[in-house]
């Protein structure tokens, strides 16, 4: 393999990674502020999706198909933080997975009701189709760079809205104290219903982005979503660094996997076989990965004990 | 709810589940277990359209029991005990995936059902496997991809890439595109199964330097990898069977399928009376154009059909040989039964064109003729 | 607690009742389904251990069940095809009979679920959950590419497996066998419940801290729990297998746990009978939801969804009051 083409794949992996960080973002920002274990995640994650497939296919602007993504995704969070959501903050984590594991089933059947059973059309806008020619004689696709350069300018704007703006005060309080920011006058259910919001827009927003290079249909959230759980148990439940370490960690072992192991396998188990066992310890890849860091950090990279 | 409530609510759903399994009048009882919720829905919904529709047409009294298999095995065999001991069915049919269709085939079958498959055609049936009470009303599932690789060789591509997810349905399909093609290999990948994003794998095909590339991802997979592949700029010809490129899911694909050549044993524009009659009545009744599905659910009713003509269904042995004949009007034109009870067809190459709005195909080749299958050799039955 | 006694009674009547009616009714499927109640059942009384008593919310236990499942499905195709195993040299002969599958089934499940709880234990909270549903999916994923068994089609045994002196291709007298071993599995566990072990591990999820502070060993605790918990799920993995006469990567999927975690919720979560009650619920709303309409999953979502809010302590809770703390 040459040199080039391991390039190439790293920027695949990067691109991945940063997918799987708006995933991931919304998901242990939520944990982290209102200890919330949401398995719905990748229901507004597919919400995001039909909702910019919808709009888009209706306007044929992509950009409006995005903003319906974000605003209907948005508004799917917050309707069901306020309906369901919130009533389960007190409880433990059981109650949590069940009742959002109720909601998966309501949000996916729900879907195939309103749009049918067919997988729906998004596409890349003409202005970001076909590749670019980059350094090395690398073509890639304009569409993945402007995927991973929308990823890397969500992570600098949340950065700087939980590190500089009063929300992320609020935010950072919080995590720390529950009693403590209620008892200074903020309104913690409007905080709540807002920082769910957030993270639901994000979901939204990286179901928009992927979709138009993948497929919309049911159920297209849940293998996203487990990746977005390995991510943030690496990178340690609750931090924004560290889902974002853990996602570019998940993306890299991921696709460097799927291509280099079936190659590594030739050389142990013989050409025959490589092909299928390669791709199976390929597909296993990313959750050795994570049983070898919690092995080593029980609460993940940049978790809090 | 009250504690009183939870009670009658529980003792309710007992009756319910008792007055649903109550018998019915004594027309000829099919019982159909097919995929009609979560994500392979699209497919089991066309193939029980198109046999009700064959069914209503007919106006024979055929007594048709749907049930949901949700495509879980565990599902479709507590749904084929069902239809066998509690509706008491003498037909069974509709099962989409093969990993299902092996969960319920063998069981029905050794317990003197007839089945009749509309979609899956595992190589397990169709050789030593193979049984008196099985028929395939689609194909083979090596067929199309067999076809495939007979077309690559008259298209002239000698040097193809070829990908598949890893497991036995995929394994299958790269095995049956090279039994047919002629020429090198530049390279063969597996990738995970319902893998959504192909970057890494269009990359490999990239450096690769092949002419073409074959590939088979059902569902949602060929959409995402076709979608990337377009996007890539990788500019060599795709050739896939005709699962990525159907009906149902043409319209998700969008501009990214047209012109790529797939192959079928049946099309919207093959050109005869049946077929015709078909596209035309399924598009009043349903409002949608019918798919590959649909047509092999139209078939499966319609060589039904035939047999009860000629056989009462109480007669096994007369019923199978009714069948055996596949004397039916078949909208891919010519269909007979192989000695292992597969189709012997034609196979066609398709165009993915745009007709108006709609993405559809037509027929540009014939790639097999009269092609049965690989493993009918060793079956025992004659 | 009387209460609960009378409901617990209720339901066991109950789920013995259905089946030998059905039988005098002539209906063979709903003794199937009834079967199907009672295994499942069993895998929630498995979990249960985990879940309620341990306070350990696993999201991997269908790793166990599937475990069990290819326990039955790997023995018995062997058997089926006359082809002996060979691990490391020995020659094994498949069998079809079920006490030998049982036992290898409860080895299995114990032994997988000793390196998971093993690994996982070490955590705690979400990610516990996390680990659990990454292992599971671990196995899940590797069912699925190994070839050697059916990968995802799966592996189909033409006829049921044997037990001395029954037939078990009639449906009562499978049944009777399945809620035998439920019932034997229950009385086993409400020993457990009440024994050292058991109160330390309920005490142990209440307060980790005092329990270690009297000498006893949390980690061990919790492991040998889990452990348990994962041998009666492989168990109930192997009959569930000899069911369908099937066994597929499915059972091993991370919908499985989710659904086994709904059995046990649904019922109760650390009651005694709550699996019984969960699983009876479950299957019932399936078939019966199932005939009405397609899109059925909606109604489970929503009915789910109003068991986690509005009925705390699930069926068994609703009928017999708040006898046990559920935290």
């Amino acid at each position: 393999m040459s040199l080039v083409l391991l390039l190439e794949q790293v920027l695949n992996g990067v691109q991945l990674g940063v997918m799987l960080f708006l995933m991931a973002a919304g998901l242990t920002l939520i944990f982290g502020v209102m200890g919330l274990i949401n398995l719905a995640h990748g229901s507004l994650y597919m919400v995001g999706a039909f909702a910019a497939a919808a709009v888009s296919g209706l306007t044929g602007s992509f950009l409006l198909g995005l903003a319906a993504a974000l605003a209907a995704a948005a508004a799917a969070g917050a309707l069901v933080e306020m309906l369901v959501i919130r009533r389960l903050y007190a409880r433990d984590h059981l109650d949590q997975v069940l009742a959002t594991f109720a909601l998966i089933l309501i949000f996916s059947e729900g879907t195939r009701w309103l749009f049918g059973s067919f997988p729906l059309f998004l596409d890349v806008p003409t202005w970001l189709s076909g590749p670019v020619a980059l350094p090395l004689g690398i073509d890639y696709p304009k569409y993945r760079l402007a995927v991973i350069a929308v990823g890397l300018a969500v992570a600098g704007a949340l950065a700087w809205l939980i590190g500089g703006t009063r929300l992320g005060v609020q935010i950072r309080a919080g995590e720390a104290d529950r009693e403590m920011i209620a008892a200074l006058g903020v309104d913690i259910n409007r905080l709540y219903t807002l920082v769910f919001a957030l993270g639901a827009a994000l979901a939204g927003l990286a179901g928009a982005l992927v979709g138009a290079i993948q497929s919309v249909q049911v159920g297209m959230g849940e293998p996203v979503l487990i990746l977005a759980f390995v991510v943030i148990v690496i990178g340690g439940i609750g931090s924004i660094r560290g889902a974002f370490v853990g996602a570019l960690l998940v993306g890299l072992t991921d696709t460097l996997g799927r291509v280099l192991l079936p190659v590594i396998m030739t050389h142990i188990v013989g050409p025959q076989s490589a092909a299928t066992v390669g791709s199976a310890v390929a597909s296993m890849a990313i959750y050795i990965l994570m049983a070898l860091v919690l092995l080593v950090r029980p609460s993940g990279l940049f978790g809090r004990t | 709810m009250t504690r009183k409530g939870w009670v009658v609510g529980a003792a309710m759903m007992l009756a319910l589940g008792l007055t649903q399994a109550s018998a019915q009048d004594s027309a000829l009882k099919v019982g159909m277990i097919t995929t009609l919720s979560g994500g392979g829905a699209g497919l089991g919904i066309d193939v029980r359209d198109g046999f009700l529709l064959a069914v209503k047409q007919a106006g024979v009294p055929i007594d048709v029991v749907v049930e949901d298999d949700q495509r879980k095995p565990d599902i479709a065999v507590q749904l084929a005990d069902k239809l066998i001991q509690s509706d008491k069915v003498d037909v069974m049919t509709g099962i989409i995936f093969s990993n299902l269709a092996m969960a319920v085939i063998p069981s029905a079958v050794a317990q003197g059902k007839i089945y009749l498959s509309p979609n899956a055609g595992p190589s397990q049936l169709a050789g030593p496997g193979c049984n008196p009470n099985y028929f395939n009303v689609a194909w083979q599932n090596d067929n199309l991809h067999e076809a495939a690789g007979a077309y690559a060789n008259s298209a002239g591509h000698s040097n193809s890439f070829i990908l598949a997810p890893n497991y036995p349905a995929g394994q299958d399909a790269l095995t049956g595109y090279k039994r047919f093609y002629e020429g090198e290999l530049a390279g063969e990948l597996y990738t995970a199964l319902g893998q959504t994003d192909y970057a890494a794998e269009i990359a490999q095909i990239r450096a690769s330097g092949a002419d073409s590339v074959f590939f088979f991802l059902p569902g949602g997979m060929g959409i995402s990898f076709l979608k990337q592949y377009a996007d890539s700029g990788v500019d060599m010809p795709v050739i896939g069977p005709a699962f990525s490129f159907d009906q149902g899911i043409l319209q998700a694909v969008g501009d990214a399928a047209l012109g790529v050549r797939n192959t079928s044993q049946w099309s919207k524009d093959l050109d005869n009376p049946t077929n015709a009659a078909f596209v035309e009545s399924f598009q009043a009744e349903y409002g949608r154009l019918p798919s590959l599905y649909a047509s092999q659910g139209f078939d499966t009713a319609n060589l039904l059909i035939s047999a009860m003509g000629k056989a009462d269904v109480a007669d096994a042995d007369a019923f199978r040989a009714a069948l055996k004949e596949a004397d039916f009007d078949s909208t891919r034109g010519a269909f007979k039964f192989n000695t292992n009870q597969h189709p012997v067809q034609d196979i066609y190459v398709r165009e993915v064109v745009k007709e108006g709005d709609v993405f559809t195909n037509r027929i540009v080749a014939t790639a097999l003729r009269e092609r049965g299958d690989a493993y009918a050799a060793d079956c025992p039955m004659e | 607690m009387r209460r609960e006694r009378i409901v617990n009674a209720a339901l066991a009547v109950l789920l013995l009742g259905f089946p030998l009616w059905a039988y005098w009714a002539g209906e063979p499927f709903l003794i199937t389904l009834a079967t199907r109640a009672a295994i499942l059942a069993l895998a929630g009384v498995g979990l249960n251990l985990a879940l309620g008593t341990g306070g350990l919310v696993s999201l991997g236990h269908a790793a166990f069940f599937g475990a069990g499942g290819y326990a039955m499905g790997v023995l018995a195709w062997h058997a089926q095809m006359y082809a002996p195993m060979n691990i490391a040299g020995f020659e094994i002969a498949g069998t079809k009979s079920m006490p030998v599958i049982w036992l290898v089934a409860v080895l299995t499940g114990a032994l997988l679920a000793s390196l998971i709880g093993a690994l996982s234990l070490r955590s705690s909270g979400v990610y516990f959950i996390m680990l659990t549903l990454a292992f599971g999916q671990m196995a899940y994923y590797f069912a699925i590419s190994w070839p050697a068994y059916g990968g995802e089609d799966g592996l189909s045994i033409y006829v049921r497996n044997g037990f001395p002196g029954l037939n078990t291709l009639d449906p009562i007298q499978f049944f009777l066998l399945a809620y035998a071993v439920l019932m034997a599995v229950i009385w086993f566990m409400a020993r457990l419940q009440v024994s050292p072990f058991g109160l330390a591990l309920a005490a142990a999820r209440q307060s980790p801290a005092r329990v270690q502070a009297v000498g006893i060993g949390v980690f061990r605790l919790r492991l040998v729990a889990f452990v348990i918990s994962g041998a009666i799920t492989a168990l109930a993995g192997a009959m569930f297998a000899d069911l369908n006469r099937f066994i597929s990567p499915t059972m091993l999927n991370w919908h499985t746990s989710g659904e086994l975690i709904v059995i046990v919720v649904l019922g109760g979560v650390a009651r005694l009978y709550g699996p019984v009650a969960g699983a009876i619920l479950l299957v019932t709303l399936e078939h019966v939801l199932g005939g009405f309409s397609d899109f059925w999953q909606i109604w489970l979502g929503l009915g789910l969804l109003a068991v986690v809010l509005f009925a705390r302590g699930g069926l068994v809770g609703a009928l017999a009051g708040r006898a046990v703390a559920h935290d």
